[in-house]
């Protein structure tokens, strides 16, 4: 197997969320697209780690879906907030910082 | 004194001043320090005549004395650079040039030229006393201002300031109560300053100053009561026209100027004319030249017509100016200048010349007007004219010491007669003799007796002062000139003269003092003048009958006369220095002088005839010529009409109107066109330039500024992922940039 | 070999496909699923690439803890349910663009960059090995790590609590 193809596989995944992130309106799905991002991050550290058989590939993967769970938590935390102030988590709708 | 005499004009100057800035608060209102000034002038010129007859006795003694002084450098004497009195001048023989000219330049060569001239008039040099200051330099020039005294200038300053103080003291009674009795004194005062600075200048700059000066005082007198038109008119027709005649005057000075060399000093530009060192042409011109200013200065004909109008002034500044001193600063700039006028008019050896014949058409042309006068000061006035006349034609056959005898005596007795006139006339308030006067010598003896008096000096009835000098006159015109023969022209026109003199003057005493009281002099009974009037009127009567014995004749049926007695004022007055030409001077021809006296007698008798008995009387009914003759005197020859309505009117008229429309048309047409245009070219600018491209540039960076803000707050949504966006965009640029490029 | 390549690439087909889904659907639920999908395909993958721990522990935690978060936070936003809704928002252009552009960069370093490098043959890394690593080498990270959850976890509740 080559190398390339996981990274590349990786980096695909990770523009997919990236479009996600910026393109999507509702708030629960740009947590997800975050997901997807982290999920890719996650690849890359998993087979660099096979790559040269360096356990901390795992290690750092396992941190980071930790820290995934973390992120979510607290994100769908304040999506609710937002809901509940607005009655709409339309992220279009969140310009009140306009200028 | 003879060194310091700017003093002498230097006092009526200050007293001028003084009188301007308080004489209004003095008691006797400003006249006291006049008559104080003129007097103290009088006394000093009195002292400087004293002086220079010394002056001119040494020079006589030392010259008899010895021929051996030659070597003598008297040439010290009358060169320095400043006031310093050097002593006294030291008199002596050779009147060498550089000691004469005095330009402040070392007169080394002093004695040697003394061969010639002088020497062998068995005469001796006499040195006129020069000082001088620099003032300025021009280039290597020095130019000079300083006193020039001779016995001219001695004379003339004894004439103006005695003259004057008669005047002043005559003046404080009859200006009494005047509106500008100040004012009439400080212009007595300025104008005597004016005149004696003028016979003491010693360079030509000073000369003319002095020339206007007079000028200006003369129409500021005469103008003295402006309010009525014809006073002030008066005055700015004798200011006019002595202007005219003015550019003869700066004309001539300034051809001078350069012929002697850029100078002004007036005894170099003599002396180089008498030796040659001026073209003959040159001095022609110049003699030409000033002989305008003579004509207006001292109303010769053509430019005489202002004289009789400056009657209007009031009597005492007629009798002042315009018959004893102002009008005779033509006369005396002849006589200054006469080395220039001999040379360039060839006098001595002509028998006839522009100035000789100026001065006879004078003689004869105001004489005639004289008859047709009825106001006894224009009878005067054209007397006056007449008798300059006849100074300016002595001076243009030669005979220089009669004119000025003439000038001397005239002084006196014509100032006698303004004076007698101003008597009068204070009595019976008018000065017209047909309408107001008449028998007057009943009512006003005194004045009746002076004027009596200052008559037969006028007509020449010998031994009056008129007699010896007119006598002179005729000599000279006789006698002198080319080849002996004379200047039988003048000869005949000074006897017609005479006649005429006698014939008018006669007219004039019957009308006013003969006859029945007329008018003003029948209605308030007249009475005489009060003493500060008379006192000066004996005064002058006296010097009439004495004046003349001071020149009288050594030669023909005088020749008896001891020489102490003799030709005195020739003697003192006449230069004799290298400035001066040398001229012969006439001797006393008993034919002359008889002839003189009956011509006068027989113009007296005439007019008696025509006057007192009746005879003669509707020549002008019968006889068209004689009517015709009358008009043509009663308008003055015309003259007036040709100068006011000929030459005046055509430069008012045509002349002056195609001025104005040039004025209106092209030269406002260029300055409104210049407005119009530049008010065109501002809005166009305004318009174009500052609405549009600067106003635009400003708008438009202010636009494009809002503009641009405008599109970049677009980019504040306020919504976060489109910030990521950007985040991530930028991200990708950066990267491919550091990918691509590194 | 060949069947891991075929695997691999059977897998990452379905990977790319899901999440492809998972941005362009409309429905929020199935975007969910479709993520489920996506998260057990990368579990595979680590399974593949001989990752046991990781790969185990991904469908652990993402799919049984995660996922059922984000059913709840739908449930409890009432995002709308059904298709009627757009779901993405108006700039996505410009997003689209970005995230290409990013694919094409991250394309082209790595293929520049790691070319033709190939994986060892045998790549099996034993859950002993990483618990011996986590709790030797990385041991203050990973207490720091579970800090971190705690901290999560009170945050979550304070933020999200109704007082």
């Amino acid at each position: 197997m080559l190398l390339n193809q996981f990274l590349l596989l990786a980096a695909v995944l990770f523009c997919i969320g990236v479009y996600g992130v910026l393109a999507r309106r509702n708030g629960v799905m740009v947590l997800m697209s975050i997901e997807l991002i982290l999920n890719a991050v996650n690849i890359n550290l998993v087979a660099f780690g096979a790559y040269r058989d360096a356990i901390a590939g795992q290690v750092f993967a396992l941190f980071v879906i930790a820290i995934a769970a973390a992120e979510v938590g607290v994100g769908l935390a304040i999506v609710l907030l937002l809901y509940r102030n607005r009655a709409s988590i339309d992220l279009d709708t969140v310009d009140s910082m306009k200028g | 004194m003879l060194r310091n005499v700017w003093v002498i004009p230097l006092i009526p100057a200050v007293s001028f001043v003084l009188i301007l800035f308080f004489g209004k608060r003095l008691p006797r209102k400003g006249s006291e320090i006049g008559i104080a000034a003129v007097g103290i002038a009088f006394a000093l010129s009195l002292v400087a005549g004293v002086q220079w007859i010394d002056h001119v006795n040494d020079a006589e003694s030392a010259a008899g004395g010895g021929e051996s002084a030659s070597g003598a450098v008297l040439s010290a004497a009358a060169e320095e650079h400043d006031e310093a009195d050097q002593g006294p001048p030291r008199e002596g023989e050779g009147q060498e040039d550089h000691g004469v000219a005095g330009e402040g330049q070392g007169g080394g060569a002093g004695a040697g030229e003394g061969e010639g001239g002088p020497a062998e008039e068995g005469g001796h040099g006499v040195e006129p006393v020069v000082t001088g200051v620099t003032w300025f330099e021009i280039g290597d020039k020095p130019f000079e201002v300083g006193t020039f005294v001779d016995g001219l200038s001695v004379m003339m300053l004894f004439v103006v300031t005695l003259v004057s103080l008669l005047v002043h003291v005559y003046s404080t009674d009859y200006v009494h109560g005047d509106r500008r009795y100040t004012h009439f004194f400080a212009f007595l005062s300025l104008f005597t300053a004016a005149m004696l600075f003028l016979v003491v200048s010693r360079s030509t700059v000073q000369f003319i100053t002095a020339w206007e000066l007079v000028g200006l005082c003369s129409f500021a007198l005469i103008g003295h009561w402006w309010e009525e038109k014809p006073n002030s008119d008066a005055a700015l027709k004798a200011f006019l026209t002595n202007r005219v005649g003015d550019i003869g005057l700066l004309v001539g000075m300034i051809v001078l100027f350069f012929a002697a060399g850029s100078t002004f000093d007036i005894p170099t530009i003599n002396t180089l004319a008498n030796e040659g060192q001026i073209s003959h042409l040159v001095l022609l011109v110049a003699s030409c030249s000033l002989l305008g200013a003579v004509m207006s200065k001292s109303g010769q004909f053509i430019l005489h017509t202002w004289l009789p109008d400056a009657m209007a002034g009031p009597t005492p500044v007629s009798a002042l100016i315009h018959a004893a001193t102002m009008v005779v600063a033509g006369i005396y700039m002849v006589a200054r200048f006469y080395g220039v006028f001999w040379n360039g008019l060839l006098i001595g050896d002509s028998n006839i010349n522009l100035l000789a014949v100026v001065g006879a058409v004078t003689v004869l042309g105001g004489a005639g007007l004289a008859f047709v006068q009825n106001d006894i000061k224009k009878v005067l006035a054209y007397s006056t004219v007449s008798q300059l006349g006849y100074m300016a034609m002595a001076l243009g056959v030669g005979a220089w010491t009669a004119a000025l005898f003439h000038l001397f005596t005239h002084a006196f007795f014509k100032a006698c007669l303004f004076l007698g006139a101003g008597s009068v006339s204070h009595a019976v308030h008018s000065f017209d003799m047909k309408a107001d006067m008449g028998g007057m010598r009943r009512f006003m003896p005194r004045t009746y007796l002076t004027f009596m008096v200052a008559t037969g000096a006028l007509i020449g009835i010998f031994p009056l002062a008129g007699f010896w000098s007119k006598d002179e006159i005729l000599a000279g015109a006789g006698q002198l000139g080319g080849g002996g023969d004379g200047y039988v022209l003048m000869l005949v026109a000074g006897v017609l003269g005479a006649l005429m003199t006698a014939a008018y003057m006669t007219r004039c005493v019957y009308l006013t003092f003969f006859g029945e009281p007329r008018g003003a002099a029948a209605q308030h009974t007249p009475h005489e003048s009060g003493p500060r009037i008379v006192v000066p009127l004996c005064i002058l009567a006296g010097l009439a009958v004495v004046a003349g014995f001071v020149n009288l004749p050594d030669t023909g049926a005088f020749s008896g006369i001891p020489e102490s007695l003799a030709l005195r004022f020739e003697h003192y007055v006449e230069p004799v220095a290298p400035y001066f030409p040398e001229i012969s001077h006439p001797e006393f021809d008993i034919g002359i002088a008889l002839v003189s006296t009956l011509v006068a007698a027989l113009g007296i008798s005439l007019a008696y005839a025509y006057w007192f008995r009746g005879a003669f009387h509707g020549g002008t009914e019968r006889s068209r010529a004689l009517r015709a003759g009358y008009r043509v005197l009663e308008n003055r020859y015309y003259f007036d009409h040709l100068y006011t309505g000929i030459v005046a009117g055509g430069i008012k008229g045509p002349v002056a109107k195609a001025v104005y429309w040039f004025n209106q048309n092209v030269i406002d047409g260029i300055v409104n066109g210049v407005g119009i245009g530049a008010r065109r070219s501002a809005d166009w600018v305004y318009a174009n330039i500052d609405q549009r491209i600067v106003d635009g540039a400003v708008n438009g960076s202010g636009a494009g500024a809002e503009g641009s803000g405008q599109l970049l707050r677009r980019m504040q949504t306020g919504k976060v992922q489109q910030y990521g966006a950007m985040l991530f965009g930028g991200t990708v640029v950066l990267a491919g940039i550091i990918v691509f490029a590194f | 070999m060949v069947a891991q390549n075929v695997t691999f690439g059977l897998l990452a087909a379905v990977i790319v496909v899901a999440a492809l889904r998972v941005v362009t659907t409309r429905n929020v639920v199935h975007a969910a699923l479709y993520l489920v999908v996506v998260l057990a395909g990368v579990g595979a993958n680590f399974l593949l690439l001989g990752a046991e721990f990781i790969g185990v522990t991904q469908i652990l935690v993402y799919i049984g803890a995660i996922v059922v978060l984000f059913l709840f936070g739908i449930m409890l936003t009432r995002a709308p349910i059904g298709t009627t809704v757009r779901l993405t928002n108006a700039s996505w252009p410009s997003s689209l663009v970005v995230s290409i552009g990013l694919a094409a960069v991250l394309g082209y370093v790595l293929v520049d960059y790691f070319g033709d490098e190939e994986l060892p043959e045998n790549t099996r890394q034993l859950t002993a090995t990483v618990s011996d690593s986590i709790f030797a080498d990385y041991l203050v990270p990973f207490e720091v790590v579970s800090i971190l959850l705690t901290a999560a976890l009170i945050g979550a509740i304070v933020i999200a609590r109704r007082d």
